[in-house]
């Protein structure tokens, strides 16, 4: 894999994502631990720790596709509460990729890119199909845009899905696990598009234990177990020396393999 | 020299044995392939031996095709002069003759979209706005309107009849349905309450009685200003039965989306509303589509229930007409004829569905 460190974009003075004291349950189970977390503009953070610790349910709350009982998130200056008008603006701003792509079975791949630009946005249905096909071009499956997305392999659907949220021209993109349903030789394609929007400068959150992408690109790591933020550094200082037990029991158990 | 005579003697063409052995072969894996399977072929054999033949000399040997009763009468088979005269009233009813182009016009209209949607020519937005056009086209060019001559509702009837219902039926059921759907699964407590009785208590009840609470108790309880005329009160009762089936149907295909879907839709910031809208319910449809052309079919057989509350529908007309003195006797014909325009009219509805699952991404994938 590349060594190469991709440069750091931050703007260290101008916070994105601010999570305060954060915390939340599922009835008894509690699932988010008074989290911490603030996000520069163009940073980039992966999010690693073992199965079950609470990073979906962390980036999740980000878009409020989970409601937090305690805490606040501000996100781009807005505080997400109950108001279906403020949750609607975050969306708006911030895109998500999910680890089972969730494209949309019905509909060709140029309209699943179409639909929100046009529902969510008014656009034009002809603007929205020129910046649909500038994103497909961008992930190199412009020639597939008229097939449905059961028609593509996993490598391609994923790459699709990352151009719908582009089409939405969000200045945060939220990865969850993008790569872990795919078969071996569709992960590249997929991180290869990944490590292209980084060098955009897009702030990206990525929960991943695609170990190499977080050297190469991740400006910080962070360690998750039992819903709490254990631990979290620069990549360089966190897998070479970690400060956590449960950090190093994860990494051993994650690098063996 | 002696070789040189040697004919080439060719073998015997071998027969070409495939098509019989392949029709034995299906015979026997098909009807005769154990004892048990045999026993039921010869069994159903002998059934339709002991009634076909003597169903087919009914039908057509000994049948009339011109003439009047006195003919029938003397041949003895079925009586089709009986079906012709009567066909322009078994098709719509008592309905003024010189203005019977009206429905026609509606019967084709009706044809052309439907072949429109079966061959994909019109889709979307236009598909939806064109479907719901056509009942109340059908209305104006039936009941009369800008001008028109108008025919009053009293005597709309026969198959024209049956088929108003039940189109007006379905087209408003499946909305209605699809809300209460809806309702149940993502509305508030209190919503949910409200759809889930309602889907219940009617579907709790034979149409009969919701068809009766609609012709004759309706108007006990109603103020006399809001009386609204039978046919529309058995049309609402058809529908809002329908539409509790409808509902259960569109529910099954809503527990079918993964939640996926919506979220992907929701966190590019579509609005719920559209979401579900053009997310959800097309997908859910897509899964229900095979139970919900049997609804449809289910409604248009029901339909031949109205009957009992006084209109005279396409089962109507063929009671009444079977009723005429002057064909005394010829029952059989009228209602052999009405179960063939059933079946016709089921059948149909049930490939023009098998053909509609076959399109879409479901099967292209
Ligand atoms: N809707 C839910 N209801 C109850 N428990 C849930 C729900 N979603 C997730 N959980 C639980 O919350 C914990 C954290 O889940 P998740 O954030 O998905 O973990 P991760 O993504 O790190 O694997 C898990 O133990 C999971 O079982
Ligand atoms: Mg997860």
């Amino acid at each position: 894999m590349t060594a190469v460190k991709l440069e750091s974009s931050i703007a260290e003075d101008e916070t994105v994502i601010a999570m305060q004291n954060v915390n939340k349950w599922y009835g008894d189970f509690h699932v988010l631990k008074d989290i911490e977390l603030t996000v520069a503009k163009g940073e980039r953070i992966v999010i690693c720790g073992p199965s079950g610790s609470g990073k979906s349910t962390l980036i999740r709350c980000i878009n409020h596709l989970e409601e937090h009982q305690e805490g606040k998130i501000t996100v781009n200056g807005t505080v997400l509460d109950k108001n279906l008008k403020n949750i609607t603006h975050i969306r708006r701003e911030v895109g998500m990729v999910f680890q089972q792509f969730n494209l949309f079975p019905h509909m060709t791949i140029l309209e699943n890119l179409c639909f929100a630009p046009v529902w969510a946005l008014n656009m034009p249905r002809a603007k929205a199909e020129e910046t649909a096909l500038h994103y497909l071009n961008r992930v190199g499956i412009a020639e597939q845009k008229d097939k449905y997305p059961g028609q593509l392999s996993g490598g391609q659907q994923q790459r699709v899905a990352i151009a719908r949220s582009l089409c939405m021209n969000p200045s945060i993109m939220l990865f969850d696990e993008p790569t872990s349903a795919l078969d071996p030789e569709m992960i590249k394609e997929v991180l290869d598009v990944m490590i292209e929007l980084a060098e955009t400068g897009m702030t990206m959150l990525c929960v991943t234990h695609e170990m190499s992408f977080a050297r190469s690109v991740a400006d910080r790591v962070i360690f998750m177990d039992e819903g709490e933020i254990v631990e979290q550094n620069t990549p360089a200082a966190f897998f070479d020396a970690p400060q956590v037990d449960r950090t190093q029991k994860f990494l051993s158990q994650i690098l063996s393999h | 020299m002696q070789e040189t005579t040697v004919t080439f003697q060719p073998t015997e063409p071998r027969p070409a044995p495939v098509h019989q052995t392949k029709a034995i072969a299906w015979l026997r894996s098909n009807l005769f392939g154990s004892w048990f399977d045999t026993l039921v072929t010869l069994a159903l054999t002998g059934l339709l031996l002991s009634f076909v033949p003597d169903l087919i000399r009914w039908l057509f040997v000994t049948a009339t095709f011109q003439g009047d009763d006195t003919v029938c009468r003397e041949n003895g088979g079925a009586c089709w002069p009986f079906i012709i005269e009567k066909f322009q009233v078994l098709m719509i009813g008592v309905y003024p003759q010189d203005l019977a182009w009206r429905p026609a016009i509606c019967a084709i209209a009706l044809v052309v979209l439907a072949w429109l949607t079966y061959w994909d020519r019109i889709r979307g937005v236009a598909l939806i706005v064109a479907w719901a056009v056509l009942p109340i086209f059908a209305l104006i060019m039936i009941g009369g309107a800008f001008g028109m001559q108008e025919v009053d509702q009293s005597v709309w009837g026969g198959l024209m009849l049956s088929i108003m219902l039940a189109l007006v039926g379905v087209i408003v059921s499946i909305p209605l349905g699809i809300l209460l759907a809806l309702g149940r699964h993502y509305g508030s407590p209190a919503i949910k309450v409200l759809c889930v009785t309602f889907i219940e208590l009617l579907r709790g009840v034979p149409l009969i009685t919701i068809l009766f609470m609609a012709s004759v108790m309706m108007p006990l309880f109603l103020p006399p200003e809001l009386v609204i005329n039978n046919l529309l009160r058995i049309q609402i009762g058809l529908i809002m039965f329908s539409s509790a089936y409808m509902a259960e149907v569109v529910r099954g295909g809503l527990q079918a989306i993964p939640k996926g879907q919506s979220e992907a839709s929701l966190s590019l910031g579509v609005s719920p509303v559209y979401t579900v809208a053009f997310i959800i319910v097309p997908q859910a449809l897509r899964h229900v589509l095979p139970p919900l052309i049997g609804r449809c079919i289910a409604l248009f057989k029901d339909t031949s229930l109205v009957i009992i509350v006084g209109l005279l529908d396409f089962l109507g007309m063929i009671k009444s007409a079977a009723l005429d003195t002057d064909w005394l006797g010829f029952q059989a014909e009228a209602y052999v004829f009405a179960a063939l325009v059933y079946w016709l009219i089921c059948y149909s509805l049930s490939l023009y569905g098998r053909q509609l699952e076959k399109r879409g991404p479901n099967a292209r994938t």
